[in-house]
């Protein structure tokens, strides 16, 4: 199997030193592309009717809140935002070290027969994403599942894409896509930096 | 995080909070969000070892287990070879045989599990060693006070009664002292251990002068079990001296809270109507009990790599506060 796939590299997260990144969005890019988002989501759905944005922690529940009340800009409703922790669901736990868990926190009135849309900051491998799935198969049955995320990378593993994009961004498995937001880091920006020497396993 | 969980000294300030932190967003999970399985521990085995009676913490355990979607095999003393005369030695190594991945022991004899610990490659978790140590009951009585105090650092604990013969004392008071609470033991002199000026509480005779100035106070259950001389001249005398009744109650601050272990001898060191009242988290306890041993299960079967430090820097990622 690995000879005839020779090229693809086992991976690992990708972690780097922000500090070594070239800016690839501003704050006014980050906010316009989520501004944009915001609008594609009602135009898609007609509306904001049966909407429930899930966030995965951590920069994706910041993310949810900044696009619900964009949406609530526009459509002059509030709409229900939450958080989904993945942790339980993911399929690297055991080859990784011990993960602490982050708010799962689901509105009132569920998920049944809504259209959940789930929101990351960074979409990657898809592996998270699969996770997400899975964790909502726990709390319900949603009419829809649709994703948002801020930037995608590319290099998925698995046939899963986004719905919503705020900026493709091409890259090699040797840099990171470092996510800044004000909420979590002080200020707003996406950074593309080199990744962290992979341990060699 | 190590790999077993023998006494509550093993666990640092970093382990402790991260247990209590994980147990917190397991309750979120399966009682807010109403997810009643996770597949977190798919393919695991967890051998309950039982060699003592035990309603609650076995339970508790298998639940938390299956919440896990571990496999469960409960193993008690009655109607296993041990009944036949099998060492514990040589049931560790049938354990071993089968594969399991953490083994649950209570045994009767203190420090069993630390012998368990050396015969065995999977994790053991003590659930109580004779009159020695029960630490995940201190977990989810630590859980359960932060729950219903919002704090430990600097709470007021008062532990009442047969604190010689509690296992479940003794790790409160470890564990309590690692998250910065200030312990106070009453009890009559007998039901002492020697050696308690040693350890980092403030003993008192007294009940009533201690009660006015404590955020929680632990009745113990009088293990008569355990007690082969008169510890104490009747019942009646100690319940009068030690018991939690009614007019004692009212000494109480008004947000003080009150638990015990259970089993309860109501009547005996609580009166019923105390158990049954919004103070007690008798109830409480119980529930948190299942997310407390989901968070231990989960922390230390979930992953392969255990790093150096892994508490402190799980915690660190996840934002907490030193």
């Amino acid at each position: 199997m690995s000879a005839a796939h020779p090229e693809v590299p086992r991976r690992r997260p990708v972690t780097g030193d922000p500090d070594a990144a070239r800016p690839v969005l501003e704050a006014p890019d980050v906010s316009r592309a989520l501004t944009r988002i915001a609008h594609e989501i009602l135009e898609r759905n007609r509306g904001a009717a049966d909407i429930v944005l899930l966030g995965i922690p951590t920069r994706g529940v910041y993310l949810a809140q900044r696009i619900a009340a964009k949406v609530a800009e526009v459509e002059g409703r509030e709409i229900p935002v939450g958080s989904l922790d993945v942790t339980m669901y993911r399929d690297d736990l055991r080859t990784r070290p011990i993960r602490a868990l982050e708010e799962t926190d689901v509105p009132n009135d569920g998920i049944d027969g809504r259209v959940v849309v789930l929101v990351d900051d960074v979409l990657f491998s898809g592996r998270t994403i699969r996770a997400a799935l899975d964790a909502l198969n726990g709390l319900g049955r949603p009419a829809a599942v649709q994703l948002a995320v801020l930037v995608d990378r590319g290099h998925r593993e698995l046939p899963i894409r986004a719905d919503y994009v705020g900026k493709n961004i091409p890259t090699s498995l040797r840099e990171a896509v470092h996510v800044l937001l004000a909420e979590h880091d002080g200020r707003d920006g996406v950074l593309l930096g080199p990744a962290d020497v992979e341990d060699p396993r | 995080m190590k790999r077993h969980l023998l006494s509550a000294s093993d666990l640092t300030r970093d382990d402790a909070l991260l247990i209590l932190d994980t147990a917190e967003r397991l309750a979120e999970t399966t009682e807010a969000a109403q997810v009643k399985k996770l597949p977190t521990l798919r393919g695991r085995t967890v051998v309950n070892l039982f060699y003592e009676d035990s309603t609650r913490t076995r339970t508790s355990f298998e639940l938390a287990a299956k919440r896990l979607s571990a496999d469960v095999i409960n193993f008690s003393a009655k109607g296993s070879s041990v009944s036949k005369g099998e060492s514990l030695k040589d049931t560790a190594w049938t354990l071993e045989a089968m594969g399991a991945d953490a083994v649950v022991i209570r045994h009767h004899a203190s420090g069993a599990p630390h012998r368990l610990a050396g015969w065995i490659k999977g994790s053991v978790i003590n659930a109580g060693d004779g009159t020695h140590e029960h630490p995940t009951q201190a977990l989810l009585d630590a859980y359960t006070m932060r729950k219903r105090t919002g704090r430990l650092e600097d709470l007021r604990v008062t532990i009442v009664g047969d604190v010689i013969h509690s296992r479940v004392a003794r790790s409160n008071v470890l564990l309590l002292g690692t998250l910065g609470a200030q312990v106070t033991v009453v009890a009559p002199p007998t039901l002492l251990p020697v050696g308690i000026e040693t350890w980092p509480v403030e003993v008192s005779y007294d009940l009533d002068s201690v009660l006015p100035k404590s955020d929680v106070v632990m009745m113990l259950r009088v293990q008569r079990e355990r007690m082969g001389a008169a510890y104490f001249p009747s019942t009646r005398e100690y319940s009068r001296r030690y018991g939690l009744d009614r007019d004692r109650v009212r000494l109480l601050k008004d947000d003080a809270i009150v638990m015990h272990p259970g089993p309860m001898n109501r009547g005996v060191e609580i009166a019923a109507e105390v158990a049954d009242s919004p103070r007690s988290t008798i109830v409480d306890q119980v529930t948190n009990g299942v997310s407390v041993r989901m968070a231990i299960l989960y922390l230390m079967l979930g992953s392969d790599v255990i790093p150096h430090d892994a508490a402190r820097s799980a915690r660190a990622a996840a934002g907490a506060p030193e």
